[in-house]
């Protein structure tokens, strides 16, 4: 589904496609897809489709219809691939966990997901209503960085929960505040790098091959990433910490094209990686897990975590067990939210694990799509900067549980139980939205800034 | 701008193929080793999702299933558990399987791939079949007498249908109920440890695996051996051994239980279970000649499946000549399996061919299509036909007029042969009782079955030879039956 390609500037008389009919088929086809697999889910269990699953497709029906008429209304010319996405991908979340269920009667997560996923889709309505354009989130560059040290530091006066001090809870209801402050430092890199990626870029002085910006400039922007790295390094929340990171180095580079940057962050990187693999012990046996997730076994002590995860995605195979019928609650703790991706894995096969990876990468994809063609460099920015938040998400959390990297815990976008993962994405989706219609929406004549985005040509 | 964009996007991509070709390397290339890992309980899981296919004794299932509703959900039960153990074994969740249930797992979990409607349709739909069903020769009633007979003694029967090799009745004393062992839990635990810690072994199997001093029912296979071998022309020619006997090579005495065997005849000496006929005639035939006649009818094979293994039975193959001589009248360390003597009376009723016996005649898909038959298999012509048919009139002379006169049919021809096995330190354990025997029915045209009865605390006093006093009664009932069953077969 692209879009044909369109001149940059459309001369005046053509119409630009809304294609919002595009996005409604296809949500259809999500809603449907997300109800079949709910189906499949009783049949495999008890031969009988669950008596609900009309309701719940009327729920996610409803969730979608409602979205895409607040973007129909708000934001006609978004992208027709974001929103269906969102919603296929938080559908089949709801499925997997569902079907989880089932294993643990005395723990049962998918109602309550429910309501976070409603909760999700009225933020991102509230977002593709009130912002009427991105650019007016420039402003707050300093509020929101403000606003992401506050909720990144408030879970240390919380106890820990599973080795990890990432949780606020209030009463009976629990949220990790770090994982909205993703977006809210998203934003200010964005901001802070648009308007200062020239004296980054050009000023300060050459050593050897590599040219430095002056502190001046670098300082604020180092001095936040370390804080925030900081505080994640004393909560024990690695995936995050890892995340920040790299939207920090991807970020610079697109805004400076300094590749010193790059090296730069991957010696930061080694560094830190080394510093806090030594000094923890929560993250050294992450590591050694990693480099042998078998040793538990030979110590005669079972399989520990990512083996048994490793165990569901081989029993997976080619085209998995089918839904409901694999045995990924072996993995014990975490099966809902970090090691939902097994189930995935076990229950759909190496087809559908693929299918969602290229469902994220399309994500991912439109949303750098939607910088490219973006005229301002806050927009483009953030765009890249929101894109790339779900691109190392996924590539974290799913190289994790697969063995590719040491598994830190972290959610998966949409699919893994959690509530503030689930709201937080929902508002990442809703800015692309906004970020995206204003990319493809016909610009008034000399609107043009800077340079022309080509589009066209795979990415 | 948009170059350092793209180049990002670039990285992101390459991310995806990590993961991608990650994916296929987990999924694919490495999911078997994976698999089986030891640790991985997938393979469990699947093995008891379904119910087990069924043991099959005269048309009707002696086990069963029953749903724990736990992980390993389907567990095994057994109708008539004690009766049938010998022959089943325990299919248990936490100490694996035994005999048919070990031998026949494939089938009866359904992972055989010959239960599958097309070659290779489980490795495509990933399932497995319902368990297969094993459809074994025993006979309800035999192994009923032979468990009367028995009377939770310490001992064992073996029945063989002499002609085809089938087993017809299989039973170990006392038995246990391998049900107590299904599932896991604490209960199954204690099960276990209290079954291993009783003094009578009841999870022994004494049939197949327990082996003892055969005793005089070896003399059979010395017999064998001497007219193989030529040693004795005539069976009722007198031999020139003394009462008693001198061991070769040493002082030491070999005395006779019997009277009158003094330069007794080989049929007398089989007739009344003359020690000094017998252990003379060992030595005569000479170690090579007494290894091989014993190797022809199975001893030292280590590579019986019946499809259960059965343990060695012992002559040894480096001896001085007393040892052969007392070897040859089934001491020293001589051993036989009660399966193994049950052979040698099949070898004389079937004119020296033994048939390879067996516990298993088919195997079928749950829905009854016969997926593996066990054919007739010839296992060693253990002696000359002629040889055979002379046994076979020393054996019935024993019962008709010798040792062996409680194992008398009427109607019938029944050869036997006793044997008393001392044990134990100077002979001061109580010696095991043994009576193999064969028998046809007067109107039939071949032996319908021969029989090894061993009973361990018999209560009988050492010097009493007969074997015949507490093992022939046993073996007469499984007899008796089996002609039963035969005459209703022939109408």
């Amino acid at each position: 589904m692209t879009a044909p390609r369109r001149p940059d500037a459309p001369p005046p008389g053509i119409r630009v496609p809304k294609r919002r009919g595009v996005e409604l088929s296809l949500l259809i086809g999500a809603v449907l897809i997300s109800v079949l697999g709910y189906a499949e889910v009783g049949l495999a269990r008890s031969g009988a489709v669950p008596p609900d699953a009309a309701r719940y497709g009327a729920g996610l029906g409803g969730l979608a219809l409602v979205a895409h008429l607040a973007v129909r209304f708000r934001a006609p010319y978004a992208d027709p691939l974001l929103l269906p996405i969102a919603v296929l991908l938080n559908g089949l979340g709801l499925v997997l966990i569902y079907r989880l269920d089932l294993e643990t009667p005395k723990d049962q997560a998918a109602a309550t997901q429910l309501v976070w996923s409603t909760l999700g889709v009225a933020l991102f309505i509230v977002v593709v209503l009130l912002l009427r354009d991105h650019r007016a989130l420039q402003g707050y560059a300093y509020v929101s960085v403000a606003a992401a040290l506050g909720l990144m530091i408030l879970p240390i006066f919380f106890p820990a929960v599973n080795g990890a001090k990432i949780w606020i809870r209030i009463g009976g209801l629990s949220f990790q505040p770090g994982e909205f402050a993703k977006i809210l430092l998203a934003v200010f890199f964005a901001a802070y790098l648009a308007a200062n990626r020239n004296a980054l870029a050009y000023t300060g002085r050459r050593i050897w091959k590599f040219q430095f910006p002056t502190g001046r400039v670098l300082g604020p922007i180092v001095a936040i990433w370390l804080l925030s790295v900081g505080v994640l390094v004393l909560e024990r929340d690695l995936g995050t910490s890892l995340l920040f990171f790299g939207l920090f180095v991807i970020m610079l580079y697109v805004a400076t094209g300094r590749t010193g940057w790059i090296a730069v962050g991957l010696v930061l990187a080694s560094a830190g990686a080394f510093l806090v693999g030594s000094l923890e012990p929560h993250v050294h046996s992450r590591v050694q897990d990693w480099l042998d997730p078998f040793a538990s076994i030979r110590a005669g002590e079972g399989p520990g975590q990512l083996a048994q995860s490793l165990f569901a995605f081989a029993a997976g195979g080619m085209l998995g067990t089918g839904l409901g019928l694999g045995h990924s609650v072996l993995i014990g703790f975490a099966t809902k939210s970090d090691f939902i991706l097994a189930t995935a894995g076990e229950e759909l096969g190496l087809v559908g694990l693929t299918a969602l990876f290229l469902l994220y990468a399309l994500l991912v994809a439109r949303g750098y799509r939607a910088g490219l063609s973006l005229r301002d460099p806050f927009g483009r920015l953030l765009a890249i900067g929101l894109a790339s938040i779900v691109a190392l998400q996924v590539f974290v959390i799913a190289g994790g549980v697969m063995g590719l990297i040491p598994l830190t815990g972290m959610a998966m976008p949409f699919l893994a139980q959690g509530g503030s993962s689930v709201v937080t994405n929902w508002v990442i989706v809703a800015l692309l939205i906004r970020v995206s219609d204003s990319a493809r929406a016909p610009q008034p004549d000399g609107a043009d800034t800077g340079e022309l985005a080509k589009v066209g040509g795979t990415r | 701008m948009i170059r350092y964009i793209r180049r990002a996007a670039a990285l992101c991509l390459i991310l995806l193929v990590a993961l991608l070709v990650n994916a296929a390397r987990v999924m694919v290339l490495e999911a078997e080793s994976l698999d089986d890992n030891p640790a991985n309980r997938r393979i469990a899981i699947d093995r008891y999702a379904k119910p087990r296919g069924e043991i099959v004794v005269d048309g009707k299932p002696v086990t069963g299933s029953r749903d724990s509703g736990q992980q390993l959900r389907w567990e095994r039960t057994y109708r008539q558990g004690p009766l049938y153990a010998p022959v089943t074994g325990y299919a248990s969740q936490t100490y694996g399987t035994t005999l048919v249930e070990h031998a026949e797992d494939d089938v009866l979990a359904g992972t055989d791939p010959m239960l599958a409607p097309l070659p290779l349709w489980n490795d495509l739909t990933r399932g497995r079949q319902p368990g297969g069903d094993v459809v074994t020769t025993i006979r309800a009633s035999m192994q009923e007498a032979a468990f009367r007979g028995l009377d939770g003694k310490r001992g064992a029967v073996v029945a063989i249908e002499p002609s085809s090799g089938r087993i017809l009745a299989l039973v170990s004393s006392p038995s246990y109920d391998p049900g107590v062992l299904s599932g896991t839990g604490q209960e199954v635990k204690d099960a276990w440890r209290r079954l291993n810690a009783s003094p009578n072994q009841p999870m022994l199997n004494r049939a197949l695996r327990q082996t003892y001093p055969p005793g005089s029912t070896f003399k059979i296979v010395t017999a064998a051996a001497a007219l193989d071998a030529g040693a004795v022309r005539d069976v009722e020619e007198p031999t020139d051994t003394p009462d008693p006997y001198v061991l070769p090579g040493t002082r030491q005495v070999l005395p006779n239980e019997a009277r009158g065997c003094g330069g007794a005849s080989l049929a007398a000496a089989i007739q009344w279970s003359c020690n000094t006929v017998m252990a003379a005639l060992g030595v005569k035939v000479g170690l090579t000649g007494m290894v091989d006649a014993a190797e022809r009818f199975g001893f030292n094979d280590t590579r019986l499946r019946v499809p259960s293994w059965v343990a060695k039975s012992n002559f040894d193959r480096r001896m001085s000549p007393d040892q052969l001589a007392l070897s040859s009248i089934g001491q020293f360390d001589t051993t036989a399996t009660p399966l193994q003597m049950a052979m040698v009376a099949a070898a004389v009723a079937n004119n020296g061919e033994i048939a390879h016996p067996y516990l298993v005649d088919r195997t079928t898909t749950s829905g009854g299509t016969t997926v593996d038959r066990t054919g007739r298999r010839s296992y060693r012509q253990a002696m000359n036909p002629a040889t055979a048919m002379q046994l076979q009139r020393l054996m019935v002379r024993a019962v008709e007029e010798g040792t062996g006169t409680n194992a008398a049919i009427p109607g019938a021809q029944v050869g036997g042969k006793t044997g008393t096995a001392q044990h134990g330190f100077g002979n001061t354990g109580t010696p095991y009782a043994w009576f193999i025997a064969w028998a046809q029915a007067d109107d039939a045209a071949q032996p319908a079955v021969a029989v090894a009865v061993v009973v361990e605390d018999a209560e009988a006093s050492r010097t009493d030879i007969s074997g015949g006093g507490s093992a022939a009664p046993i073996a007469r009932a499984v007899m008796e039956e089996a002609l039963r069953l035969e005459a209703e077969a022939r109408g």
